[in-house]
């Protein structure tokens, strides 16, 4: 199954992105988070970041929802120090943080391949929130 | 030549921290306030190692540097100066260094923030003050000029290209959310890179 990393200069987001994604979620798929510095000050811990892709599980792949700059710089240099073939299976979506988290996290639980995952979250998860 | 190196880091760490609230209130005006905080964070834990520990080479003192600030930061100036000195310290010798050395150590920083943060010159960032700080190094070596004035004249290029940000419009990072509001403010990673070129330029001189 594809887990999922949620990456935000806030603890607060991340854990609320968490606890949003998983409501939605069918079936068991890891969401974990790399949320803040030092325990709730905000910004990006790439220490952290790194801890949280070295321990996943990735053979499906891992989808990515980062917030603003530091969070997908940081995120973008910590991937480059892993192995070339855990590279691959690490991918970033360019989405929206929350709607991206809880499209990804219905889709994985569902099932679908790395592939699938990320192409329903980038071509979804811009909704017009005017016409709901 | 390692001890010596290690006192321009650590004199650096002194002025980061010296210059936190400067930093920091230059942020506030357009970004998210925190560049002299993060920035003050990684070099209080970089003075912390460089007091503790021994080294054998150069290259070591700055993949220290780096991982330091990658690690301790927490804002976007710690992947970009942390790349910076990542790469000084793939090319930096333990020899005296020369306009030569001092032009490649230069374009290695501008890869490696241009790496992570993809900006150009003209987008009131760090690059604009390194930019020109290379350039003056690159027309110093190819007019054979001594390097007492070459490093000069690159401070005075460095300190130019830090004022030249003012009139800039942010386009990359936080403070391009501000948009024309951004012009009138001098930038706050324009600003520490003019701190440590001049810490080590005067330190070189010294």
């Amino acid at each position: 199954m594809v887990n999922i990393l949620i990456i935000s200069h806030s603890l607060k987001i991340a854990e609320g992105t968490k606890e949003l994604a998983e409501e939605m979620k069918q079936d068991e798929v890891d969401i974990q988070i790399a949320g803040g510095i030092n325990n709730g000050e905000l910004g990006t811990d790439a220490d952290l970041i790194e801890q949280k892709l070295q321990n996943m599980d990735y053979k499906d792949g891992i989808v990515v929802l980062a917030d603003l700059g530091s969070a997908v710089m940081s995120f973008n240099m910590v991937k480059e120090w892993l192995p070339e073939e855990k590279q691959k299976l690490i991918r970033l979506a360019n989405a929206p943080l929350v709607e991206g988290a809880v499209l990804g996290a219905v889709e994985a639980s569902l099932g679908k391949n790395l592939e699938e995952v990320m192409a329903t979250i980038e071509e979804n998860s811009i909704i017009n929130k005017n016409n709901l | 030549m390692v001890n010596r190196t290690k006192k321009l880091l650590l004199k650096t760490a002194a002025v980061i921290i010296e210059n936190k609230e400067y930093l920091t209130e230059l942020d506030a005006a357009i970004g998210d306030g925190d560049h002299g905080i993060n920035l003050a964070r990684g070099f209080k834990k970089l003075k912390e190692k460089l007091e503790k520990e021994n080294f054998e080479g150069r290259d070591e003192l700055f993949k220290l540097t780096a991982m330091t600030l990658i690690s301790n930061v927490g804002g976007a100036s710690g992947p970009l100066y942390g790349t910076a000195f990542l790469n000084i310290s793939k090319v930096i010798s333990d020899n005296k260094l020369d306009l030569d050395d001092l032009v490649e150590i230069a374009e290695e920083s501008i890869a490696g923030i241009q790496k992570r943060g993809k900006a150009e010159a003209g987008e009131k960032t760090m690059l604009d003050t390194i930019i020109p700080a290379a350039e003056s190094l690159k027309h110093s070596r190819a007019n054979k000029v001594d390097l007492e004035t070459a490093l000069n004249n690159c401070l005075e290029k460095a300190a130019e290209g830090m004022k030249s940000t003012i009139e800039m419009q942010a386009t990359k990072g936080r403070a391009s959310y501000l948009g024309e509001r951004s012009i009138g403010h001098q930038d706050p990673g324009a600003t520490s890179s003019y701190l440590m070129i001049k810490t080590f330029i005067k330190s070189y001189l010294n």
